[in-house]
């Protein structure tokens, strides 16, 4: 199963995912990929505890054509922005997944 | 309107002033986040999906031009250009940052706003009908009572720590437009034998996991006791409410647990012991509050406007606003218009900084400077002459908010859901967007009639399915998004807790089975003059259940 790391950064919420380096990211593509992610999250606590992140937790990913994407429609959508207002979040600004399996590409009123 | 006294802003300006101190200490890592996260809370300031969320309190759902204007320019400076009206008649920007927050705060309390008790285990926001005050059948107008409940359960020390939160609401007709019945405490304006106004008390009523239709405690509390009572119901909660289990916390499992006889012994045994008497509220106080809301002395015109006739007679799209949108007003040429935040594909509830701003024009220009938010996630105007309605009706359709469906299928409750929010397991907004495009606002939607749809994506039920006519509510199952249908909910004097219709369905299907649903009541009613609520309380879940489950049965429709 493999994982990545994200949280959001304290000083203004937003979703960020952790690097190699374990620095934070908001781009999804730059989020490190861990079969265990152990490691990965007991580094994610000290940034806690050092007041950049709150609430780390591991997500579920899976290759989709080569990139990683979420597996969960809820961490889909958290990862790329509101389905329903596709000019706000990330997948506003090129930073969402890409081949989201709950693809960014449709109509935002349409069900996946 | 209610104008804070010198208490109430020094109050508000010493929260936004701790807050402040909070944040900083937050940032400066002082404060664990477990620390912080009460305080924030406190404020009105969640974590959501994507980011921070603020949800700030509109008491009772009355705003003036100001504070709307405030609330615009603040989705512009801090958020992301507009804000989301919710179920609770309050405002939530999506996507505020932390360390703006204070300054925000700061920026609310210039007006008159804050974001206190709209979180936490209190009591929070005092609800009223949004037609309080123009009610053509109001008794008396809810407000002042609302805004006695605020003053007195601000920062209540003893009901800071509650089990669980706690809502009240407060209704001045006949017609529930409050949703009284679904709400920890509600208070029903009534008059007794004597001509004196006084309270019918509800408790025990909530939707969430668990819903509950209150339970009346009281036929008639005379207006002077509202603290004590209120008082003595919150004090026998905060002692015998569950601690032990955040879901059976609230005062609706206590009475259920409990019994009504033995609750209502409790309640009064409490307000016995107390005797009322040091906190009986005075008339003076009362008529002081009321002052606040008294009517803006408007001169009765006729009843019938030419202007508004010839329109009606001309364009067909005004006429069908005008037959929806529009309300009868206690005073004779005077209108309340529902400024509806349905667009047919659009969010519900929500409305861009302009629109606001537009909006906010539109009463200082033509409604007495007031506005007032809906637990229908819609706005009103609630002081339109007929005379400038046409004005009223260009400046409104000019920014999208003449939809002319208030109070129509496509007039729909969605919460956030899993677009937006931590604990939704299954989205809700495109379903209203999909629904409101199959209905639409014309002939069809017309010839339905009345009829509320309410959704939420997940149990805790900030979308009121289980009190709307269909109610929808979204749940995750092994992934998929699914989504359960009940029906013959309703929030109004004869509220009923709506029953599960069958299995649930999918994403892609569950817009039909609504359609199916609608057809089946359209096939089955005894006439339009027979509401979908009506229909469905004669014929039972049958023919429904047939038509969506068994196709053979349902084939003679």
């Amino acid at each position: 199963m493999t994982q990545i790391v994200t949280a959001n950064r304290l000083i203004d919420g937003i979703v960020v995912f952790q690097d190699e380096t374990g620095g934070w990211s908001e781009d999804f593509a730059h989020a490190a990929a861990h079969e265990d992610a152990a490691a990965a999250l007991a580094r994610a606590a000290e940034d806690v505890a050092a007041s950049l992140v709150v609430d780390p937790y591991a997500i579920e990913v899976e290759l989709r054509n080569g990139h990683y994407a979420p597996k969960a429609l809820r961490e889909a959508i958290r990862a790329a922005g509101p389905t329903v207002r596709r000019d706000l979040g990330k997948q506003a600004e090129g930073l969402a997944p890409l081949h989201a399996a709950h693809a960014p590409t449709e109509a935002p009123h349409v069900s996946l | 309107m209610y104008r804070y006294d010198e208490f109430d802003a020094a109050f508000v300006a010493a929260r936004v002033g701790q807050f402040r101190d909070q944040v900083g200490r937050r940032l400066a890592g002082e404060l664990t986040e477990d620390q912080f996260r009460p305080h924030r809370l406190m404020n009105g300031l969640y974590l959501q999906l994507h980011s921070y969320m603020l949800r700030i309190a509109v008491p009772y759902g009355t705003l003036n031009a100001r504070q709307m204007r405030k609330l615009a320019e603040i989705a512009r400076k801090y958020d992301r250009g507009y804000g989301h009206f919710t179920t609770r008649q309050n405002l939530q920007f999506n996507w505020p940052a932390l360390k703006d927050v204070p300054d925000i705060l700061a920026e609310l309390a210039s007006v008159e706003m804050h974001a206190i008790q709209t979180s936490g285990n209190c009591i929070r926001n005092v609800t009223a009908d949004h037609y309080a005050g123009v009610a053509a059948d109001e008794l008396a107008d809810p407000r002042p009572f609302a805004e006695i409940l605020r003053q007195w359960s601000s920062l209540h020390p003893e009901f800071s720590f509650l089990p669980r939160k706690f809502k009240i609401a407060v209704n001045g007709a006949p017609h529930d437009r409050a949703v009284i019945q679904a709400h920890d405490i509600g208070l029903q304006i009534v008059r007794n034998d004597h001509g004196e106004l006084g309270f019918a008390v509800y408790v025990g009523g909530g939707l969430g996991r668990t819903p509950f239709i209150g339970r009346k405690v009281r036929d008639f509390l005379p207006q002077r006791d509202l603290l004590a009572y209120s008082e003595a119901i919150l004090r026998v909660y905060n002692l015998e409410g569950r601690r032990d289990n955040k879901f059976k916390a609230r005062i609706k499992i206590l009475l259920h647990e409990k019994g009504l006889d033995a609750l209502r012994d409790a309640v009064e045994a409490e307000f016995a012991a107390r005797g009322g008497a040091s906190l009986e509220l005075p008339a003076e106080e009362v008529k002081r509050i009321a002052a606040y809301f008294a009517p803006p002395p408007l001169a009765p015109r006729v009843a019938t406007n030419e202007r508004v006739e010839r329109r009606r007679g001309k364009d067909a799209q005004f006429a069908k606003f005008f037959e929806s949108n529009v309300v009868a007003h206690k005073v004779l040429g005077y209108a309340i218009v529902t400024v509806s935040l349905k667009p047919i594909g659009g969010v519900p509830g929500d409305a861009s900084a302009d629109q606001m701003d537009a909006v906010a024009d539109l009463a200082e220009d033509y409604s007495q400077n007031e506005l007032r938010v809906s637990h229908e996630q819609n706005l009103i105007l609630p002081y339109v002459a007929l005379d400038d309605l046409t004005a009223v009706y260009d400046r409104l359709a000019s920014v999208g908010l003449a939809t002319p469906n208030a109070g129509l299928i496509s007039d729909i409750i969605a919460c956030p859901g899993l677009d937006y929010c931590a604990l939704a397991t299954a989205r809700s907004i495109p379903i209203a967007q999909r629904l409101s495009e199959r209905f639409g606002d014309g002939a069809r939607a017309r010839a339905i009639g009345p009829l509320k749809i309410k959704i939420s994506g997940c149990i805790n039920a900030c979308g009121h399915h289980h009190v709307g006519h269909i109610g929808i509510l979204g749940l995750e199952r092994a992934g998929e998004e699914t989504y359960q249908i009940t029906l013959g909910g309703s929030g109004d004097e004869t509220a009923s807790i709506g029953q599960i219709i069958g299995p649930g369905f999918s994403s892609e299907t569950v817009v039909g089975a609504v359609e199916t649903i609608v057809d089946t009541y359209m096939a089955r009613r005894s006439g339009p003059g027979e509401t979908f609520l009506d229909a469905y309380r004669r014929l039972g879940p049958a023919p429904f259940k047939d038509a969506l489950y068994n196709r053979n049965a349902g084939a003679d429709i």
